[in-house]
C-alpha cells in the first residue's frame, strides 16, 4: 500500500512530539518531511535557561539529533523557512524554492517573541529570549558588556535574568505591573520570590514603562522610561511576551485569531491541514507551556494514525518553577473572587507561603512559594475536581501523596542530597533519577518509571520523584490526571467508560469486551486483561467465565509464588481460631513434605513456605483446610482480640463477630485484597484503625471504621457507623464492601477508593440510604452465593494441568 | 488459548508459550532478570510478563522490552500436522 505524505512546518518540541506518537502508533503510515527555521534539530527549549546560565551545553538539551531523523525515514530541511501553502495543489514551498507535496500537514510554527513597538529595537544588543540563536548572543554579550537590562518580570524574564548574573553582568530587571509574574502569583508570593532575588544581586524596577531604547553608534547604551529617566545598558532582553505565529497559515486562507484556530482533534477548518503547540487557539486558548503541547501532540497523532477517536479538550495548567533556586507553583484561579474560600499558610521567616482556593469544596486554585513539594497532589485534585470537604482541615499540611517508608522519611526532594536514596524498593538515588530525566529527555512520572524503576514497584516514593521531575523540568510538568487517565495502551477508556460499558451492553467475556470497545491490541497486555477478568465477573456474576489465562500466577496457581518460583500456602483460621487437630495436621503436612519454613503471618494464621507447584494440590488435601487465599486481590483476614469471651476488659464477643463475618465474606473478589479486624473494646487490640473494614466494640454496640490501611501509605481507617447488633455489622460491611467492589477501580483499595469518592458519598450509599445498603448487601451474597473453595476443586481434579509439568 | 506450560528437561525448565494467534515459542524458563519462571506469567501479543518484577520479554527472541536488557535463552520449536516439535540438545 502506498504511504501517505506527511508534511511537518516547524521542527519544535509540539511539533517533534506529534511525529514521536505518530510513529509509536503507525510507523508505517506516512512518509514525513520536516522542514525547521532553525538550523539545529529538535531541542529542549525549556533547557535554554540552564545553557543561558552555564549549567549545561547545547548538546546536552538536543531531544533528537539528526541521526534520529535519518533513522526514522525522516526527510529533514534545516534552515528553511516554509512561505507558502498551496492548498489546491496541496504543496508547501520554502524561501529556498524546496518543494514538498503533502496529503497532511502538520504547522508547528510555535511563537513569536514580542518586539516592544518603541524606537531603537533594532539596535544592536538588544535581543529577545527564545531560541539557541539568542542564548548565544547573551552569552556573548555578557562576555563584553558590563549592564543588561531585561524588560519583561514574567518566568522568561527572571530565568534571563539569572543566567546574565551568574555570567557577571550587572542585571535589571523592569516590569510594568505591580509585582513580578502576575500571571502565576499573587502579590505576596511575589514580593517574596522578589526578596529572594534581590539577596541574589538582581535589581528590580516595577510599574514603569519603557519609552525608548537609546544608542550609540549603532549598539545599545541606555534605556528610558516614560517621564525621561535613563539607567545604562549594553544588552536588553526582550521578554515581554510571546504571540502564535500564524503568518504562514493566514496567508494560506486559514482561520485564525489569537493563533490558528484548531478543533479538538487538532485539526484546522481545511480539514488535511493540522496544528499543534505554542501557534495554535482552541476553544480561545493558547498556551505557553509545555506539559499542555505534549496532550495536543498525543491527541493530534491519533487523528493522523486515523484512529479518529481521540479529543483534546484543553488543559488545566499548573506551572512548578525553579526560578533561581526558589520553588514556586501556581496553578488555576489563585487569587479567588468574593466568594471563594482561601485557605493560606505564611511563614515568612522560612520563606514559605501556601494559598489554595477553594469553591464548592473543590482547589480551583493556589500558589505557593518556598514549599511546593504538594503541587502535584493539589494540582491533581483539582484536575480531578475532586471533593475535598474530608480532608479541608488538613489540606495545608499536605502529605496524603506520599507512602511512609523506604526513602527515609524524607518529604522533600528539594533536601535531599543527589547520593540519597529514593526509591527503597529499587535503590535509586536522588542523583540518577535527575541524570535521567536531563539525559534521556524525560518529560512524565511513567517515563521516569520505565526508565530507571524509581517508583515502579510499590510507588511508595512516587511524591518524591513527582518533585524531583517537577523540578528538572519545570513548567513541562504535568502529573496525569486521575480521571481522565486511560486504563492502559491498549485503550483511550477509563476504568469507568468500560464498566459503564460492561454493565450496558451486557459483555460477558473479555474478548466480547475488547471487541465492543475497539481494543488497539488483539488480546490486551498484562494491565487490563486482568482487570477486565475483574469487571465482567464482578457486573455478571454468573454469567461471566474466568479466564485463568488473565489472572495473575498466584490467582491462577492459588497459592503466592516466592522469589525462586516455589510458593507458600496459607490455610484459613476463621477469626484467627485455631483447634490443635489442624496444628497436628499442619504439623504432618510439613513433615510429609519436607517444607522449609513454617511462618505465623500478620493475618493471624500458618505460612507454609517453600511448596513446589507440583505438590500444591496434594498439600491442599492433606491440610484438609480452607483456602486462605493469602493470594489473591480477596478478603484475606478477620483479625480479632480475645474480646469478652475470656478478656477482662472485652464488653463484646469480638471473636465470634470476626468468625461470622469471615465465614459471611470468605470467597469474595475485589479489586484489591481486603483486610477487616474485629476488636472487643476501645483498646482496639485487634488493630481495626488500620483495615479496610475494622470493627470496635463498645458497650452500647459496634463502632465501624472502613478505608484504612496499614501497608504502604499508612492510612488511619475513618469513622462511618456506630450499630447495635451483629447482624447489623454484617450488612453495613457488606454493604460498603459491595460499594466497593462495583465502583472502584482495579487495584484500588478502599482507601483509594474513598479518597476518590469522599466519605460523604460513602456513607449516603451505605448508611443513609437503608434501601441502599440493603440492595448492596444482597447482591453481594448472590455473588458469593456460588463461589467455591478453589483449593476443593483443584483437589478434585479442576484445573490438573496447571500442575503438570511435562517431562521429556 | 494462549499461556505456557513447562517442560522439564534434566537439569533445565524450558517455557513453552503459546499466543493468541495460535503460534508457539520456547524459552529458557528463568527471566534474564533475576531468574523468575516465566511460564508462570501472563502472555499477551507475542509477548510474556514475568511474574517476579513484571518485566515484558519477547517470545520470539528472548529479549527484554526496553528499557530493559537481558536476554532468555530460546530453543527452536516448529509445528508439524498439529504436534509441536521442540529442539533440545541435552548440555
Amino acid at each position: 500500500m502506498k504511504r501517505m505524505k506527511l508534511v511537518m512546518v516547524g521542527n519544535g518540541m509540539a511539533g517533534v512530539r506529534t511525529i514521536e506518537e505518530l510513529l509509536k502508533i503507525a510507523p508505517d503510515q506516512y512518509d514525513i518531511a520536516v522542514f525547521g527555521a532553525e538550523p539545529h534539530a529538535n531541542y529542549n527549549r525549556i533547557l535554554l535557561s540552564p545553557v543561558l546560565a552555564g549549567e549545561m551545553t547545547l548538546k546536552e538539551i538536543m531531544l533528537n539529533d539528526v541521526d534520529w531523523y535519518a533513522q526514522n525515514g525522516i526527510r529533514l530541511h534545516l534552515g528553511k523557512k516554509v512561505t507558502k501553502i498551496d492548498r489546491a495543489a496541496r504543496r508547501i514551498i520554502a524561501e529556498d524554492g524546496s518543494e514538498e507535496h503533502y496529503d497532511r500537514l502538520l504547522l508547528a510554527t510555535g511563537s513569536n517573541p514580542f518586539i516592544l513597538p518603541v524606537p531603537g529595537a533594532d539596535l544592536r544588543g538588544v535581543v529577545t529570549y527564545r531560541d539557541i540563536a539568542d542564548t548565544e548572543a547573551m552569552i556573548e554579550a555578557s562576555a563584553r558588556c558590563r549592564n543588561a537590562v531585561v524588560i519583561g518580570g514574567g518566568l522568561l524574564g527572571l530565568e534571563a535574568a539569572n543566567g546574565l548574573k551568574l555570567r557577571g553582568m550587572d542585571v535589571t530587571v523592569v516590569h510594568l505591573m505591580p509585582w513580578l509574574m502576575e500571571r502565576q502569583l499573587d502579590r505576596t508570593a511575589a514580593q517574596m520570590l522578589q526578596r529572594s532575588l534581590e539577596q541574589k544581586g538582581l535589581k528590580f524596577i516595577l510599574e514603569r514603562q519603557s519609552a525608548e531604547i537609546v544608542g550609540k553608534v549603532g549598539h545599545v547604551s541606555a534605556l528610558r522610561f516614560k517621564g525621561g529617566e535613563e539607567i545604562p545598558a549594553e544588552l536588553v532582553v526582550m521578554a515581554v511576551g510571546i504571540r502564535p505565529n500564524v503568518e504562514l497559515a493566514k496567508s494560506a486562507g486559514l482561520h485564525c485569531d489569537r493563533g490558528v484556530v484548531v478543533s479538538d482533534t487538532m485539526q484546522t477548518h481545511d480539514p488535511r491541514i493540522y496544528a499543534v503547540g505554542e501557534c495554535v487557539a482552541h476553544r480561545g486558548s493558547t498556551y505557553g507551556l509545555v506539559a499542555p503541547l505534549f496532550e495536543m501532540a498525543k491527541v493530534c497523532a491519533t487523528h493522523l494514525a486515523e484512529f479518529g477517536i481521540g479529543r483534546y479538550q484543553g488543559s488545566i495548567t499548573s506551572t512548578k518553577l525553579k526560578v533561581t533556586g526558589i520553588d514556586l507553583f501556581s496553578a488555576g484561579d489563585f487569587t479567588g473572587k468574593e466568594d471563594s474560600e482561601e485557605i493560606v499558610l505564611h511563614d515568612s521567616v522560612s520563606g514559605i507561603y501556601k494559598k489554595l482556593i477553594i469553591e464548592n469544596d473543590r482547589i480551583v486554585g493556589g500558589v505557593m512559594v518556598g514549599d511546593t513539594g504538594d503541587g502535584a497532589w493539589y494540582f491533581q485534585m483539582m484536575r480531578d475536581r475532586q471533593n475535598v470537604a474530608d480532608i479541608r482541615d488538613h489540606l495545608m499540611f499536605g502529605q496524603a501523596h506520599l507512602g511512609n517508608a523506604g526513602h527515609q522519611g524524607q518529604h522533600k526532594a528539594a533536601a535531599m542530597p543527589d547520593a540519597m536514596e529514593v526509591c527503597g524498593c529499587n535503590g535509586v538515588a536522588k542523583g540518577s533519577i535527575i541524570r535521567a530525566i536531563k539525559e534521556k529527555g524525560l518529560f512524565t512520572l511513567d517515563e521516569v518509571r520505565k526508565h530507571t524503576k524509581a517508583s515502579s514497584s510499590c510507588a511508595s516514593c512516587t511524591g518524591l520523584v513527582e518533585q524531583i521531575l517537577a523540578s528538572t523540568v519545570g513548567g513541562a510538568y504535568m502529573p496525569q490526571s486521575g480521571a481522565t487517565k486511560p486504563m492502559c495502551g491498549c485503550t483511550e477508556h477509563t476504568h469507568e467508560d468500560v464498566r459503564k460499558a460492561i454493565r450496558d451492553h451486557r459483555l460477558v467475556s473479555i474478548p466480547q469486551t475488547m471487541k465492543f470497545l475497539e481494543w488497539r491490541t488483539p488480546d490486551g497486555c498484562a494491565s487490563c486483561r486482568p482487570a477486565l477478568n475483574y469487571y465482567v465477573l464482578c457486573v455478571w456474576p454468573r454469567e461471566a467465565q474466568d479466564d485463568p489465562q488473565s489472572r495473575f500466577i498466584n490467582e491462577r496457581a492459588h497459592a503466592n509464588i516466592q522469589k525462586n518460583g516455589s510458593f507458600s500456602v496459607v490455610p484459613r483460621m476463621f477469626g484467627g481460631v485455631t483447634s490443635a487437630a489442624q496444628l497436628r495436621r499442619i504439623a504432618d503436612v510439613v513433615d510429609k513434605y519436607g517444607i522449609p519454613t513454617v511462618k505465623v503471618t500478620g493475618g493471624q494464621r500458618i505460612d507454609l513456605l517453600g511448596v513446589s507447584k507440583q505438590d500444591l494440590p496434594r498439600v491442599w488435601k492433606d491440610l484438609d483446610m480452607p483456602s486462605g487465599h493469602a493470594y489473591a486481590k480477596a478478603l484475606r483476614t478477620v483479625k480479632t482480640c480475645v474480646g469478652s469471651d475470656w478478656c477482662r476488659f472485652g464488653v463484646q464477643d469480638s471473636t465470634q463477630m470476626g468468625v461470622d463475618l469471615e465465614q459471611t465474606f470468605w470467597k469474595m473478589h475485589a479489586p484489591h485484597k481486603v483486610k477487616m479486624a474485629v476488636s472487643g473494646c476501645p483498646r482496639n487490640c485487634a488493630e481495626s484503625g488500620i483495615k479496610d473494614v475494622g470493627v470496635i466494640g463498645v458497650e452500647s454496640g459496634w463502632e465501624i471504621y472502613v478505608a484504612g490501611n496499614g501497608g504502604i501509605k499508612t492510612e488511619v481507617a475513618q469513622f462511618m457507623v456506630k450499630v447495635k447488633t451483629q447482624e447489623e455489622v454484617l450488612e453495613h460491611a457488606g454493604a460498603f464492601i459491595q460499594l466497593y467492589r462495583e465502583e472502584a477501580r482495579y487495584l484500588d483499595r478502599t482507601v483509594h477508593f474513598v479518597q476518590r469518592v469522599g466519605l460523604d458519598y460513602v456513607k449516603k450509599q451505605v448508611v443513609e440510604d437503608a434501601v441502599n445498603r440493603k440492595a448492596l448487601y444482597q447482591r453481594l451474597l448472590f455473588a458469593l452465593q456460588d463461589e467455591k473453595d478453589p483449593w476443593v476443586e483443584r483437589i478434585k481434579g479442576a484445573s490438573a494441568h496447571e500442575f503438570e509439568d511435562i517431562s521429556l | 488459548m494462549l499461556g505456557a506450560r513447562v517442560v522439564k528437561a534434566g537439569q533445565v525448565n524450558i517455557a513453552l508459550f503459546r499466543t493468541g494467534t495460535d503460534e508457539v515459542f520456547a524459552l529458557n524458563d528463568r527471566c534474564p532478570h533475576k531468574g523468575g519462571p516465566l511460564s508462570q506469567g501472563i502472555v499477551f501479543g507475542r509477548r510474556v510478563a514475568c511474574p517476579l518484577h513484571n518485566w515484558f520479554i519477547e517470545l520470539e527472541n528472548g529479549q527484554a522490552v526496553a528499557p530493559d536488557q537481558g536476554c532468555a535463552g530460546v530453543f527452536p520449536v516448529k509445528i508439524e500436522a498439529g504436534d509441536v516439535y521442540l529442539k533440545f540438545v541435552q548440555a
